[in-house]
């Protein structure tokens, strides 16, 4: 066993590694285009008008800061530790998704693009992306799975609305992982003038800094609200896992305070033994796909299984790099909830605290459930409310048999 | 001496380039796969490219997604394409063989691993299309120790400041992916591709092989007045899968449809003038 680094907060190295995971598994023809982003998000980090021309849009386009809202009668309810929700779901387009968005926007105009590509699963990313898009004036390409595609008619439409193009994806299982290999073979095909606008942090390196820098806004506003209302740091920090965005964004600027545990969410679908799930981290072993080394679901020779969970958003074989890094040096706790335990806690939030959840953070809510019910009254437990939960209403009225 | 450095020896020698043809191992079944690979030298294959299946195979094109499709459904896997290259190596010593693929199923199985039964099997090299230079050292280092070529990929966005760093890894060949682009899709001029061509001649005594987009006898043939050998994947596989009914399964004919293909390429290579 290693000792513990002097801080988890130094990641990636320059070639894009957190311990084995991460890199650039790309092929040639993007490499270049890959070093060019970085090269340009590394002069966009050293620019203070990268920075002031990001705040102003998140503070008077996207509504930041987001409050922290002290969850009482869930706290209540959990009968244990005292229950905050950070609430992402009030951001312009209704999840943390715009965070990364914006930042990824500006930087593509900057670099002088003029074409925006993104993958979208649920279609909550290829939301955010239309918006900036729309806001911008940039023509927009959202690759989605034909599968996904149908059973979110609702988030197509939007981004229909906001003028993308919405380009079906039949190739493969027909979801997010292929709608990200349909993404990268577009990318290949228009080098010169595309921005690949990737929605978690996952891909080739910088995409998994560059996403998590853009999402720990979150994190760094919780720093300071919590200080506001209780005078310290929080205890624990909760959030769900798909790719891992709006996780390590909460995550990030606590890795160091070593007083605060910290724990992630994986979906456990029907359950783990069943098979039909989405636990990377629990139930994956370390592979290469869509340009980085991570856990992954997949088979004894080394093909990609499909995941399973209620929640499109968390749907993915995958988990971003710096999260394997992060399980397998023990500074986060993984665990996983199913999808009727999402299901319960989705009712329970929207009943006790009159906000309805996104499927997705439901997974977080069922697990400080859990968790929160084994602790003390002066423990303070954050969680990410990463996203609303209107755009599940359908999908929630047919898992309890309900017709609308 | 190489299999591979001993065939484009044996080419420059005749004074001609060489073809080298793509198919995926184990489609659209094992048997017919099979077939075909043992058909190729005699159908005029110079070298042969055996893509290894994966389920998401990002730089390919929709023809050679559908070829790793329809080998998995059928049960295609690793120990399976090394069992096909090991039937071929025991009636042909000479032709060398290529897999080709992307680099999960690799690590999967572990690429010490991997690299000892692809050379007990007779594979002379591999094309790892996620594998860059710069994480390429776990998979190069088993591969040099068991003398099997890498053949590294350079493409039109390859700048001259990159350029160095991925041939001083490559070996066996290097292969120039002559459009920005995926499988079986657009065609580079042939104006380009010379200039590419003598690009990378400026930098390297390794052979050089042109792929992507290359479908006819006459773009093989144009090609091969400039390249050292001309790589057709996407022509074949199409063909193949013309040839198979609604289940995916090789109609009469479906073989010797791709085999004749091949012969019509190797004539337009090997008639071409340098």
């Amino acid at each position: 066993m290693q000792p513990p680094p002097n801080t988890y907060r130094a990641g990636p190295d320059e070639r894009g590694h957190f311990g084995i995971y991460g890199g650039r598994y790309v092929a040639e023809t993007l490499m270049p285009l890959i070093l060019e982003v970085e090269r340009a998000w590394r002069a966009a980090q050293a620019d203070p008008a990268f920075a002031d021309e990001l705040t102003h849009y998140l503070t008077h386009y996207v509504g930041r800061p987001s409050p922290l809202w002290h969850a009482r009668r869930l706290t209540e309810a959990f009968g244990g530790a005292r229950v905050y929700l950070k609430r992402e779901d009030l951001n312009h387009t209704g999840a943390h998704k715009i965070n990364n968005c914006m930042g990824q926007i500006l930087l593509a105009r900057r670099m002088g693009k003029r074409r925006i590509i993104a993958e979208t699963g649920a279609g909550q990313h290829g939301v955010a992306t239309a918006t900036v898009c729309a806001l911008f004036g940039l023509p927009c390409t959202i690759y989605m799975g034909a599968t996904d595609i149908e059973r979110q008619a609702p988030n197509v439409y939007r981004m229909k609305l906001l003028g993308a193009e919405v380009a079906p994806v039949t190739s493969g299982a027909a979801t997010l992982k292929d709608a990200m290999n349909e993404a990268l073979r577009d990318w290949v095909s228009n080098v010169a003038d595309t921005y690949y606008l990737i929605g978690t942090t996952a891909g080739p390196h910088p995409y998994p800094a560059m996403v998590r820098d853009l999402q720990s806004v979150i994190g760094r506003e919780v720093r300071r609200q919590i200080v506001e209302q209780e005078g310290r740091l929080p205890d624990s920090l909760v959030a769900c896992i798909g790719g891992g965005s709006n996780a390590l964004g909460l995550f990030h600027p606590f890795l160091d305070d070593k007083e605060v545990r910290i724990v992630g969410v994986e979906a456990a679908g029907h359950g783990i033994a069943t098979g039909a799930h989405a636990a990377s981290l629990t139930a994956g072993r370390p592979g290469v796909l869509h340009g980085n080394r991570t856990y992954l679901l997949q088979d004894v020779e080394g093909q990609i299984a499909e995941a399973h969970s209620i929640s499109a958003g968390l749907d993915y074989p995958g988990i971003g790099p710096e999260h394997a890094w992060l399980r397998d040096v023990g500074r986060v706790e993984y665990v996983s909830v199913t999808d009727d335990e999402a299901l319960e806690a989705f009712q329970q939030c929207t009943r006790l605290e009159g906000i309805i959840p996104a499927l997705e953070s439901s997974h977080a809510i069922a697990h400080a459930g859990r968790l929160a019910a084994t602790l003390p009254a002066d423990h303070l437990m954050v969680v990410n409310l990463s996203g609303r939960g209107d755009k599940d209403v359908a999908t929630v009225a047919k898992a309890l048999g309900d017709s609308l | 001496m190489s299999r591979i450095a001993r065939r484009f020896a044996k080419l420059k020698a005749e004074g001609r380039a060489g073809l080298v043809t793509f198919l995926t191992a184990g489609d659209p079944d094992a048997a017919t796969g099979r077939e075909l690979l043992l058909g190729l030298p005699a159908a005029g294959a110079d070298l042969i490219e055996l893509g290894m299946p994966f389920t998401d195979p990002m730089a390919d094109g929709p023809a050679i997604q559908l070829a790793a499709q329809r080998a998995l459904k059928a049960g295609a896997t690793m120990a399976g394409t090394l069992d096909q290259v090991r039937a071929f190596r025991e009636t042909d010593a000479d032709t060398p063989i290529i897999l080709m693929g992307y680099y999960n199923p690799i690590y999967a199985m572990g690429p010490e691993a991997f690299v000892a039964a692809a050379a007990e099997a007779g594979v002379d090299g591999l094309i790892v299309v996620d594998l860059p230079p710069e994480e390429a050292d776990e998979l190069l280092t088993p591969l040099r120790r068991a003398g099997l070529d890498f053949i590294f990929l350079t493409a039109p966005t390859t700048d001259e400041a990159r350029l160095p760093a991925v041939l001083a890894r490559a070996s066996g060949f290097v292969y120039y992916v002559s459009i920005t682009g995926v499988t079986g899709t657009a065609s580079a001029s042939q104006e380009a591709i010379a200039g590419a061509v003598d690009r990378l001649r400026r930098q390297t005594g390794l052979p050089l092989a042109v792929g992507f987009g290359i479908r006819t006898a006459e773009q093989a043939a144009a090609v091969a007045t400039v390249a050292d050998a001309a790589v057709v994947g996407s022509a074949l596989v199409q063909k193949l899968a013309a040839g198979l009914d609604a289940e995916g399964r090789a109609r009469p004919g479906a073989v010797d449809a791709v085999l004749a293909l091949v012969r019509d390429l190797a004539a337009g290579v090997r008639g071409a003038r340098r």
